[in-house]
């Protein structure tokens, strides 16, 4: 591997450790983050086919209020390495994916710990009346978030790739097989959790519905998702509690009418 | 009147920095005060043109640095409207800090409600799996797409919403209250919801591989068999006589179309029992006892290594393969 190689992953590394904590142009993603590690190293099918399948378990993965999610950031980048350089397969790189993810959620709840110092060195700089007291703060617990992914990943890129090997050799062909069947439907949990969420005795209907036309028709995802915004639509225009508004009069402007529509007309 | 004042109107440079910064709002997410630093952070380019004197910059800061957490992307409204209050205490009218903490205090709790839904519970998880369907048959455009369309939408989002809270002012939280929030919200769920049910049994593999039954066909014993294999017999004689003709693939092929037994046995595995009843029913069943369990408080990373410890089992057992 050439310095260049190393220095490319480590900088995806610190990208992937800082978006893990802003959460803003994802690049914590295992779509993004495995693909860009597969990009540096030259093995860019392995890392978009590995990123595909820890993107599916990883789609309910989030941080609401101050709980934090599995980490997709250490198990998609450490994943990745494995994967693309040190020779582990796909399959291998997704199984250890899942205790790398919760590795790095004791990373992160660490790093956030060490921020509430931080935060008040900020404090101190605010009384002085230091913009560029607080920026540095600011900046150093970010920096600290991305470091949180670099080390490890510096750890994973300095042992040889034959100790992996031989390493993940041993494992006897009943874990590797098992381990392969469950990731066909450890997705589940994502879904679980996403519905979970939103879950809803009027929304349940819908999910009824797009279960049973993915069960028996070939639609594609597109097709889906038409259909799934012209119900939300016709839902929106016929349901009972938007369409009340009318007799109460009051606060409405003239046009009396739907008042996204006159968000829309703002703009 | 009052007298106005250039140096108390943020201009759009001033509103594009603060934009900018406030895509850093977690970076300094911490279990005190959580994203204090961050909403300081982006307010900075405010403060600095709005106050100019030490001890004024010092009293903006520590008011901005009090507690702070909602979604980080409907943090813009809050933003915009913090601008305009600021502007105005900048240029002289009576607000205290405690109504711009009210306000922000105000919005922070509802806002997060709804960016959790939209923003995590359906725009990502509908883009990403579109993206992994692609990325899954070898396609590079998957990534690409999930990163272009995530952050126009969220940027355009973020500036957008932004604007519209400055321009507003104080007024946005009784205009958001006018069920224009609700209405999104609800019309976001349905689509999620909807996609959630598609992805359910489409993306879950669940293979059965158990044999149910086991039918054996033999024509020497039963007449009626004859009619649920395929007959490859007048196409061996013809093939080893030199004389096989097109009409007698094509006969072949018509009878396996027709779905008759090629190795004279017909074996039906649990998975196939399971297929009949409707395509994708374990998978759904799984997601109900996920979700059950995640009711229940069990963490989801403890159900994703049951599921693992599961897995192995099954497959010992050859129950799954």
């Amino acid at each position: 591997m050439s310095i260049i190689t190393v220095t490319l992953v480590i900088l995806v590394a610190f990208l992937a450790g800082m978006e893990g904590i802003l959460d803003e142009f994802q690049f914590h993603q295992p779509i993004i983050a495995c693909t860009l590690i597969g990009l540096a190293t030259g093995h860019m099918a392995e890392g978009l086919f590995l990123g595909g399948t820890l993107q599916l378990i990883a789609l309910g993965w989030m941080n609401i209020g101050a709980a934090v999610a599995p980490d997709a950031a250490l198990a998609s980048i450490a994943a990745a390495i494995l994967v693309t350089m040190k020779g582990a397969s796909v399959s291998e790189g997704i199984a250890l994916a899942i205790p790398l993810a919760v590795a790095g959620q004791v990373l992160t709840i660490f790093v956030r710990s060490i921020t509430v110092g931080l935060a008040h060195g900020a404090d101190k700089k605010a009384r002085e009346g230091s913009f560029r007291g607080v920026e540095m703060f600011h900046m150093i617990a970010l920096c600290l978030q991305g470091i949180r992914i670099v080390i490890p990943a510096a750890i994973i890129l300095a042992v040889p790739a034959t100790a992996v090997t031989t390493g993940l050799a041993a494992i006897p062909d009943w874990v590797t097989g098992g381990l392969a069947v469950a990731g066909g439907f450890i997705v589940a949990v994502g879904y679980a959790m996403v519905i979970n969420m939103m879950a809803t005795p009027k929304l349940w209907p819908f999910f009824f519905l797009g279960f049973a036309l993915a069960a028996v028709s070939e639609l594609n995802l597109i097709a889906m998702g038409l259909i799934g915004v012209v119900l939300a639509l016709v839902y929106l225009q016929l349901a009972p509690e938007f369409n009340g508004g009318n007799n109460n009069g009051g606060n409405n402007n003239s046009s009396g009418g739907d008042p996204l529509d006159d968000i829309l007309n703002d703009y | 009147m009052a007298e106005q004042n250039n140096s108390y109107k943020l201009t759009k440079k001033d509103r594009l920095s603060v934009f900018w910064r406030s895509q850093f709002l977690q970076a300094s997410w911490n279990y005190e005060r959580m994203q204090n630093v961050g909403w300081a952070y982006a307010m900075i380019p405010a403060l600095k043109k709005l106050y100019t004197t030490k001890e004024d910059r010092a009293e903006a800061l520590k008011r901005h640095l009090e507690f702070f957490n909602t979604h980080p992307y409907l943090a813009s409204p809050i933003l915009g409207v913090t601008l305009t209050l600021e502007e105005e205490k900048a240029a002289g009218a009576e607000i205290d800090n405690a109504a711009i903490q009210g306000v922000k205090i105000g919005m922070m709790g509802p806002l997060a409600g709804v960016g959790d839904p939209i923003f995590w519970g359906t725009i990502r998880p509908v883009l990403g799996a579109f993206a992994a369907s692609m990325a899954l048959s070898g396609n590079i455009m998957g990534p690409i797409i999930f990163f272009l369309a995530w952050n126009l939408i969220r940027m355009g989002f973020l500036w957008n919403t932004q604007e519209l809270g400055y321009r507003q002012g104080s007024n946005i939280t009784q205009n958001l209250g006018g069920g224009v929030m609700q209405k999104i919200t609800q019309g976001a769920s349905i689509l999620g919801m909807f996609i959630m049910g598609v992805l359910v049994p489409r993306w879950t593999t669940m293979n059965f591989p158990t044999v149910v039954s086991k039918v054996v066909f033999d024509p020497a014993k039963n007449a009626q068999d004859a009619d649920k294999i395929v007959d490859f017999t007048s196409l061996i004689s013809g093939a080893n006589q030199g004389k096989l003709e097109t009409s007698q693939i094509r006969e072949v092929a018509a009878q396996i179309q027709q779905g008759r037994s090629i190795s004279g046995e017909q074996v039906t595995t649990l998975g196939d029992i399971f297929n009949q009843l409707i395509p994708g029913l374990m998978p759904l069943l799984l997601t109900f006892l996920c979700i059950y369990l995640l009711r229940k408080k069990v963490s989801p990373i403890v159900i994703i290594f049951g599921l693992f410890v599961v897995g192995i089992l099954g497959y010992v057992l050859g129950i799954f393969a």
